[in-house]
């Protein structure tokens, strides 16, 4: 069948709000031998710049993205294919490839965004999928479930997948009852208990992945497996100056190089994403909220929590990921759980690993959830 | 949880919160109410344009009509900022603020200079202005440079939805006398506006648009019209980039500075009058602090030195257009008799 034997290209849907992306560039030539995880083209969205890996393997055989051109979701990029089948055929398959319409998967997706009440407070979170399995994604300090907007969908093909924004942060309430990591942990809880989740498989980023920790040690009978990304909570060392610099940052010109720090690639950090990180920092109550963590946390510009010996008194399946070139957490935090877990050193990445080499994060988690179901 | 609401939505949820937040929080103005005493928010017009409608039945007595007599509630607003009030006076139309002069020249913006810094004035008058409303020469004039002039005040001018309630939020919870300019014509323009209350800080320009070529500088409804010439512009391989001032006094000189240092060509719309400008203002300011990083001569696109006319077919001639701020940007881009220009030949 040409459905396998042709393998289109697409603009990627990253995140909940992408309905189009600009190619401003392809880092591979017609002809190139592509193998899956290879770098295909680049793409800048209104939220920020990445590159799209390839998803499948084949010869390039077609490049239809014009460089500097804006293109809907899932429309036709290019094209791979082995190399016995021919040019007519390929030109058969562009000519009848239809961009499927984005209105249609909006309603078939349901709202991007829900709010749970929790006594503590209003936590906004998405939820992506259907599966039996339940996922959930956890932020880091001064981030937001869009933290995930290149692996929310790639999770939810067999899982329900969700994503919430801490308190104080994104679009939860911005008031902090308990700036702990087991007050974080709480929450978290009664964010499934108020879902109706029983048990998950936990994905946290930076201090998410300290919550994460936090919570299968408190609760180890709600955790089906953790994977722990560029985590806090394993060591003592943390960028304080990033962290200092973050909540002091008040112009988009302050911001920019701060936040900098935390890609290995710098012009990842767009306009846009510059300008959505101010706008949530000038809302009432987030300084106080950033301020109240980060000294409650990192006091003395040193991770207060060291929790790598008590997760090992834990029966839950591990896996760390971290970026080699991580500027906040440094990655040799990951030997605190050698013999534990599962360590995957991605080089050429910073902080933000799940954004900066997402194809290659997501095959990692989803192997090791399904590991985790058997 | 942010969603799309108008300019016009965005102005009353910030007053409606930060009265809310604050009880020292007044409003005060001719028809604000439209209908004090009335029961219902039927009888309530909620001023000329309706931007206030509703908050009487939300913080009742906080909100007073007032005689037509500008300098009367005018100088009653800045009296009771003076005695540890915040009150919000809205005057109709700018064009009706000479009546207050003394009181906002004279007393509101040197209370603090004349008291050794023990006295703050924190009234904010929320204003209409520009052209493009059929109003008449006498309810259409952008006379921001005017109150840019005096030191003491603050004056800003919002160009969307997302500003005006962040910039209103500021103005309201700042010590000084701000001059809060609505341009009539953007209160249906809609963006994206978080429901809960956040600040931009006064003196930080936006960089709406980023381009290598050209520099525009504008400022409120005009910052919509440079961003048609920029689309125009970008199909003829033209970056330009474009700077919403947002407020007036104070003003980023930095973002200005460094952006022209990048593009070597400025073009300053304004929909004020040509002379004593935003526009001269800016054109003069990077003459002086930036000649070296000029490529040519600043170009300034304003409207006439003539009061609006009442004739639909000439305000809408009398408006600054995408289309002569494309042509301001191609002249700068022709011409190249600049300090860079010739800095860079040699």
């Amino acid at each position: 069948m040409t459905e396998n034997r042709i393998r289109p290209i697409v603009m990627p849907k990253w995140g909940l709000s992408m309905s189009e992306g600009k190619v401003t560039g392809w880092l591979m030539k017609p002809g190139a031998n592509v193998k899956v995880g290879d770098e295909l083209l680049e793409v800048e969205t209104e939220k920020i710049a990445s590159v799209v890996e390839a998803g499948d393997q084949g010869t390039l055989r077609r490049i239809i993205g014009e460089p500097q051109t804006v293109y809907p979701v899932k429309a036709l990029l290019g094209v791979l294919a082995d190399d016995d089948v021919s040019d007519s055929e390929i030109d058969a398959y562009v000519a009848s490839y239809v961009t499927p319409a984005a209105a249609e998967e909006e309603e078939e997706a349901g709202p991007r965004y829900h709010v749970a009440d929790l006594p503590s407070g209003r936590v906004r979170y998405a939820k992506r999928g259907e599966g039996d399995a339940a996922i959930v994604l956890i932020h880091g300090l001064g981030g937001d479930l869009d933290n995930w907007l290149f692996n929310i969908d790639a999770l939810a093909e067999r899982a329900s997948v969700y994503a919430l924004d801490l308190p104080g942060h994104g679009q939860s309430s911005k008031d902090i009852a308990d700036p702990t990591l087991r007050g974080l942990a709480q929450a978290l809880i009664a964010f499934m208990d108020e879902v109706g989740i029983a048990d998950a498989h936990l994905v946290g980023h930076s201090l998410g992945g300290a919550i994460a920790i936090q919570t299968a040690v408190d609760s180890p009978g709600r955790v089906r497996s953790l994977a722990l990304i560029g985590s806090a909570g394993l060591g003592p060392e943390i960028n304080s100056g990033y962290i200092d610099a973050f909540i002091t940052a008040g112009s988009r010109r302050e911001l920019k190089p701060v936040l900098q720090h935390l890609f290995a690639r710098k012009d990842l950090v767009s306009r846009q994403l510059v300008d959505d990180v101010l706008k949530y920092k000038r809302l009432d109550g987030v300084n106080e909220a950033l301020k109240k963590l980060s000294s409650s946390l990192f006091a003395g510009g040193r991770q207060q929590a060291q929790l790598g010996d008590a997760l090992r008194r834990v029966n839950i399946p591990t896996m760390v990921i971290w970026g080699e070139d991580d500027e906040i957490v440094p990655a040799k935090h990951a030997a605190a759980l050698t013999g534990k877990a599962r360590t995957h050193v991605i080089g050429g990445t910073g902080h933000m690993v799940q954004m900066e080499a997402a194809n290659t994060v997501n095959a990692l988690l989803k192997e090791h959830i399904r590991a985790g179901l058997l | 949880m942010a969603r799309k609401i108008s300019m016009k939505d965005a102005i009353n949820e910030a007053i409606d919160l930060e009265m809310r937040r604050d009880p020292t929080v007044i409003l005060m103005g001719e028809d604000v109410v439209g209908g004090t005493g009335s029961p219902g928010e039927a009888d309530a017009w909620g001023g000329v344009l309706g931007v206030t409608k509703g908050l009487y039945a939300k913080h009742g007595k906080r909100l007073m009509d007032t005689p037509l007599s500008e300098s009367a509630y005018v100088g009653a607003a800045i009296g009771a900022a003076a005695c540890g009030m915040r009150p919000i006076a809205e005057l109709m139309f700018i064009d009706f603020m000479g009546v207050c002069f003394d009181e906002i020249f004279n007393q509101a913006a040197k209370f603090k200079y004349m008291f050794g810094g023990k006295a703050n004035t924190p009234v904010v008058i929320r204003t209409m202005v520009g052209a493009g409303f059929r109003a008449a020469a006498q309810h259409s004039q952008m006379l921001t440079p005017i109150f840019t002039h005096i030191p003491g005040l603050k004056v800003v001018c919002p160009s969307n939805a997302y500003d005006a309630k962040g910039l209103l939020t500021q103005s309201i919870r700042d010590d000084d006398p701000v001059i809060f300019c609505e341009h009539k014509n953007l209160y249906a323009h809609e963006s994206d506006v978080p429901a809960e209350a956040y600040t931009i800080p006064f003196g930080e320009a936006n960089v709406v648009r980023e381009g290598k070529d050209a520099t525009i500088v504008a400022y409120g409804l005009m910052v919509h019209k440079a961003l048609e010439a920029a689309d125009a512009l970008a199909k003829e391989k033209v970056e330009a980039e474009v700077i919403d001032l947002r407020t007036l006094s104070p003003i980023d000189w930095d973002t200005v500075i460094e952006s022209v240092g990048n593009t070597g060509r400025l073009v300053v719309v304004d929909e004020a009058h040509p002379r004593c400008s935003i526009a001269t203002d800016v054109a003069a300011y990077v003459g002086q602090n930036a000649f070296g990083a000029l490529r040519a001569g600043a170009q300034m696109v304003t409207a006439p030195h003539t009061p609006v006319p009442f004739s639909p077919a000439l305000e809408d001639l009398y408006i600054p257009s995408g289309g002569a701020i494309a042509a301001a940007v191609r002249r700068t881009l022709a011409s190249g008799q600049g300090a860079g220009a010739q800095r860079k030949a040699s």
